[in-house]
């Protein structure tokens, strides 16, 4: 265990050495940020929405009392989403689109002999094939967090106005109500940290790889495996810090 | 010149290679021969520093490159050029994308004349017009091809080619060994190819290293080896019926 955390480490200060050419490494980091982004963004937008309403109901259902105002089914969507279920449902299943691709294509190059290639140019490989998939993933999974907030809670107004169990003002007015933007740190945090996580944990598992296809899918699948422990143990400690 | 000074390489308590010394002069083409499981690969590997030898040193143009660090590695390997035995082209790219790759990286060339090369390169191989292609779209002979345009793209002075001939006929084997001679003595790059193709042996070798159990059993030309009384190394050679028979008629 300690030997592969050391080698993890290694390969991420190995990662963020000066790149031979900016605009090269650049150009990567476009390449990345639209396929991590915009490639993911069809099945955030599915889940989101179905999340959103689904908390909705059923916390609509749970809170069947006179005594409670039906505001308070807006909030708890409201903080449940944001604190919980767009940040990590959506790591979870991000590290399974994402993390297993970066897993299999990192893979596959090392097998194929493609990343001695690029050793043997000069090219500082881990920098080249790694670095630029770390920061697509801190920037554009806290976006795709923001979006599935959004869809999220626009998921939730959907279900108050086919259900009609709360109305959609009560459901707008628990919206905006004891707002405390706390909330929106934590998630935004947690979406970076996931991001990385994803991120590096599946290239590491994808970079050393050694064998071949059999070996290229077992590192996909351990990539996936440890990212999702990994996010939730991150949730963990994130939660119990900041909140 | 390229100089290995007893190259011991070790996996574990496996011994791959047992101190290989050996030169590969300019302009040559520098065979290393050898059945599977002789240390060929290894060898070459441990040359172009993709293994760490386990003990010895290898001289480029008389500088240590064993010793040196990542940095200082790159001069020397912006002059490297290596054809390996899948090719290793990079898949996401275009043909000609794999060929400017280095150029992208390495040089202030602009775009058209990064253009320029890569079309000249192409058409050294003779792959006019397949740029635009993916490495998909490519049978293996044009892979092999593309993979020597993506090697001579910086003007290589070493040129690093690893199982030419896997998978090819031997028509496209010829092709690509004679590819290959040709620019070892267009560009006088000192080239060193890992073989166990006897028609590469005999076509191309003008310096020929045999490595039998980790150690270089013998060292010369495509002319002394049909007349060599080295036993393993006529059992490779002559282990085909072919060869056989062509020995028995010189």
């Amino acid at each position: 265990m300690f030997h592969s955390l050391g080698r993890y480490l290694l390969l991420l200060r190995l990662s963020f050495r000066k790149p031979e050419k900016f605009s090269v490494y650049w150009a990567e980091v476009m390449r990345e940020m639209v396929s991590e982004g915009i490639g993911s963004l069809g099945i955030i937008v599915i889940i989101s929405l179905f999340i959103g309403a689904v908390a909705t109901i059923q916390t609509a259902f749970q809170l069947v009392s006179d005594f409670i105002p039906k505001t308070v089914v807006g909030g708890i969507t409201r903080d449940s989403t944001i604190l919980e279920f767009s940040p990590t449902i959506c790591a979870l299943v991000l590290a399974g689109r994402i993390g297993s691709s970066i897993a299999s294509q990192i893979g596959t190059m090392r097998v194929t002999e493609q990343i001695d290639a690029l050793e043997i140019m000069g090219v500082n490989a881990p920098g080249f094939l790694i670095a630029p998939k770390i920061i697509s993933g801190i920037t554009m999974i806290p976006v795709l967090v923001v979006v599935s907030v959004i869809l999220g809670l626009s998921g939730g107004y959907l279900a108050c106005a086919a259900s009609k169990e709360v109305s959609t003002a009560d459901y707008l007015a628990g919206l905006t109500d004891g707002f405390n933007p706390l909330i929106v740190t934590v998630c935004a945090v947690k979406s970076i940290v996931f991001g990385f996580l994803i991120n590096s944990i599946c290239a590491y598992q994808g970079f050393y790889t050694a064998g071949g296809a059999l070996e290229v899918g077992q590192a996909a699948t351990r990539g996936v495996v440890y990212s999702c422990i990994m996010i939730l143990f991150a949730d963990l400690v994130i939660s119990r810090v900041l909140l | 010149m390229i100089e290995t000074k007893e190259i011991v390489k070790t996996f574990g308590e496996n011994e791959v290679l047992k101190g290989i010394s050996a030169e590969f002069k300019p302009g040559k083409n520098n065979l290393i021969i050898g059945g599977s499981g002789s240390g060929k690969t290894t060898l070459l590997k441990c040359i172009v520093g993709l293994h760490e030898p386990t003990k010895g040193d290898v001289f480029f143009d008389g500088a240590n490159f064993t010793d040196m660090h990542f940095r200082e590695r790159v001069p020397i390997r912006k002059e490297i050029g290596m054809l390996f035995q899948n090719s290793a082209l990079f898949d996401s790219m275009s043909v000609e994308e794999n060929i400017m790759f280095p150029l992208n990286l390495f040089t202030d060339m602009s775009k058209s004349e990064k253009q320029d090369r890569a079309n000249f390169c192409l058409k050294r191989v003779n792959l006019e017009g397949k740029g635009k292609l993916h490495p998909s779209e490519l049978s293996g002979g044009m892979k092999k091809r593309v993979g020597i345009a993506r090697a001579i793209s910086m003007q290589p002075k070493y040129l690093f080619v690893d199982e030419p001939n896997s998978g090819l006929d031997p028509l496209t084997s010829i092709l690509i060994d004679h590819l290959i001679s040709d620019l070892t003595q267009e560009y006088n790059t000192t080239t060193v190819v890992v073989t166990h193709d006897m028609n590469s042996v005999m076509g191309i070798g003008d310096h020929i290293i045999f490595l039998h159990d980790g150690q270089k059993w013998w060292e010369g030309s495509n002319k002394e080896i049909t007349h060599t009384d080295n036993q393993q190394l006529n059992e490779f050679v002559f282990a085909s019926p072919f060869m056989k028979a062509a020995r028995e008629k010189l």
